[in-house]
């Protein structure tokens, strides 16, 4: 009970700190003074630029995106009862990293700035309510969650192809970049632009979060003791569409932080998928900011994708949890 | 006075009509026992009354309010409905389980509001678990379970209770228990409805008996009227010898 009180406030407490971190940690050694100086608007002009920049908009950037996938997750499992559902495993990262791609390619970007993350979240809605649609007709969450690695390999095979077509080099890379996903050379501009979509969806999904509760008993109970299943099932698809899809126009598709975070968080909330989702919120962005601070100061030739480190984490986590679960609890 | 009323109600999934044409009142103070083999129709039947499954003809009430319009918050604070009972997603622990009969008073898991705390910890006494309260759902017994979930159907203080097969699995011990506690609930002016398979518990436990088959009502009335050793031969194909409300089952026929 107390480790519960004090979960929130000590998670909030550890993200300021991770934040912090990674604005004194980088390429240019700047001593916390200079730092703190250059938050205050007290600094040179140098200093000012690598701290507004560069290096807080990224880790703003990371925390923002973990949070949006934690929630997403946690809400996901609470809604499936599964705790293996996830943006990343039911294919909606991909589907919106696949939107991203299409506005790139056919330059929509250059007609709007909106044309990304509207694409990106265009692509996550797209999975989210495909999901949702075999929801319906199939009771077997094992057989959702092969549907959405079946989005997923589909998603990634088309953005395959689109790359195979890229018109040139910088497209290319740009295509790979939200592929892999990454937090680097992100400004405030970028963040503002995907910004309200993402904060919609986490309202969205918090101001639904009971109905998870509720869920835990089954559906058929569920609606017994009062839930509007029609109701849960679009705020939990609209929510985690926007929040995934503008998580996913910010730093393309990362993997695996929104089965992790729930996982850990879950046995110091009881076990209920609503209180877990602020927590699962702020732990997924903490390990994308420090995930992300490891990133940039491994010693590597070109720089890692932080999508590509969260997937060599995460993926062996998300093997664990599938092993360690009952055949019965289907 | 909370009545939940069926008139002539019918139920067609994919073109067979699982429930025929079937009219009957739940009210306060009377348990109601339905009764009626596999397939009779009886859960179907259940969930169309209480419009969680579509109806083809018919209509079914709460209170005066048609159950397929009803908003589902409404009808719970009304009416306790449980399922047949499937296993519970996370392993939560009691008192959440029994605090999520407060749903519909929006009780918020973790930090409930002192009525709906007073209401959680009555109901886990009345079910004679408050030892258990902090123990996790995947550790408990069958029997413990079932009482768990009685409690959580209790805490909502419903005039009216829908149970579907609460006894099934259960040890004859724990069968009685259940029964006691929903026998108490009746005695305190709710109204309970509930499915079951042992005769003789029915008998012993119900003062009404709705006897199932086919889809159809065949028989309704108090125990001693409709039990009957023709009924239990035509109905579910048993050999049974029945001394006053005393069932004694000799074998398929």
């Amino acid at each position: 009970m107390t480790v519960e009180r004090l979960l929130v406030p000590g998670l909030l407490l550890v993200g300021v700190i991770s934040v912090a971190a990674a604005c004194l940690l980088g390429s240019t050694p700047l001593d916390p003074g200079r730092v703190a100086a250059a938050l205050l608007g007290q600094a040179d002009a140098g200093d000012m630029l690598v701290v507004w920049q560069i290096r807080l908009p990224r880790a703003i950037a990371a925390f923002v995106v973990g949070a949006a996938l934690g929630a997403s997750g946690a809400a996901l499992q609470g809604l499936l009862r599964n705790p293996l559902a996830e943006p990343g495993v039911l294919g909606v990262s991909a589907c919106a990293s696949l939107g991203a791609t299409f506005a790139l390619y056919y330059g929509l970007v250059g007609i709007s700035p909106w044309a990304l993350p509207a694409a990106a979240i265009f692509g996550a809605l797209i999975a989210t309510a495909l999901i949702a649609f075999a929801a319906v007709r199939t009771r077997s969450v094992v057989t959702l969650i092969l549907i959405g690695v079946g989005i997923s390999s589909f998603a990634g095979a088309t953005m395959t192809l689109l790359m195979n077509l890229a018109p040139n080099p910088f497209t290319l890379s740009d295509m790979i970049n939200w592929m892999l996903g990454s937090v680097a050379n992100r400004s405030f501009d970028d963040l503002r632009l995907a910004a309200p979509f993402l904060f919609l969806g986490l309202i969205i999904l918090f101001a639904t979060r009971r109905g998870l509760s509720a869920l835990t008993l089954g559906e058929e109970a569920a609606s017994g003791i009062g839930l509007n299943l029609r109701r849960q099932w679009i705020a939990v698809v609209l929510g985690a569409g926007l929040a995934t899809g503008g998580a996913v126009a910010i730093a393309g598709a990362i993997g695996f932080v929104g089965i992790i975070a729930p996982h850990i968080v879950r046995p110091f909330v009881s076990h209920d998928p609503a209180r877990s989702l602020l927590p699962s919120a702020l732990l997924a962005g903490i390990i994308l900011v420090f995930a992300d601070i490891g990133v940039r100061l491994l010693p590597t030739n070109s720089e890692l994708k932080l999508g590509v480190v969260a997937a060599l984490i995460g993926a062996p986590a998300f093997v664990w949890i599938a092993a360690r679960r009952r055949a019965a609890d289907d | 006075m909370t009545e939940l009323i069926a008139d002539h109600l019918s139920v067609t999934i994919n073109g067979a009509t699982l429930v025929h044409d079937m009219s009957f009142t739940l009210k306060r103070g009377e348990l109601v026992a339905l009764l009626g083999p596999n397939g009779a129709g009886k859960s179907v039947a259940l969930r169309a009354v209480l419009g969680l499954a579509k109806r083809a003809g018919g209509a079914a009430t709460l209170g005066g309010a048609d159950t397929a319009v009803i908003d589902p918050m409404t009808r719970a604070r009304e009416l306790s409905y449980l399922p047949q009972t499937r296993p519970l997603a996370w392993p939560n622990t009691v008192r959440d389980i029994v605090a999520l009969g407060r749903f519909s008073f929006g009780a918020n898991l973790g930090r409930l509001q002192s009525a709906d705390a007073d209401a959680v910890a009555s109901a886990m006494a009345a079910c004679d678990i408050t030892n258990l309260s902090s123990r996790k759902a995947d550790t408990l017994s069958g029997g413990e379970l079932a009482r768990v979930h009685c409690a959580r159907a209790f805490a909502a203080n419903t005039p009216l209770l829908v149970a579907d097969e609460p006894v099934s699995a259960l040890d004859p011990r724990h069968q009685y228990r259940v029964m006691d506690l929903i026998a108490d609930y009746v005695k305190k002016g709710g109204g309970a409805l509930v499915v079951l398979h042992d005769i003789g518990l029915a008998a012993r436990y119900a003062h009404r008996l709705i006897w199932m088959g086919g889809g159809r009502i065949i028989a309704e009335g108090p125990p001693a009227e409709t039990l009957t050793e023709t009924r239990l031969a035509s109905l579910y194909g048993v050999k049974a010898r029945i001394n006053g409300l005393q069932v004694e089952i000799e074998g398929a026929l």
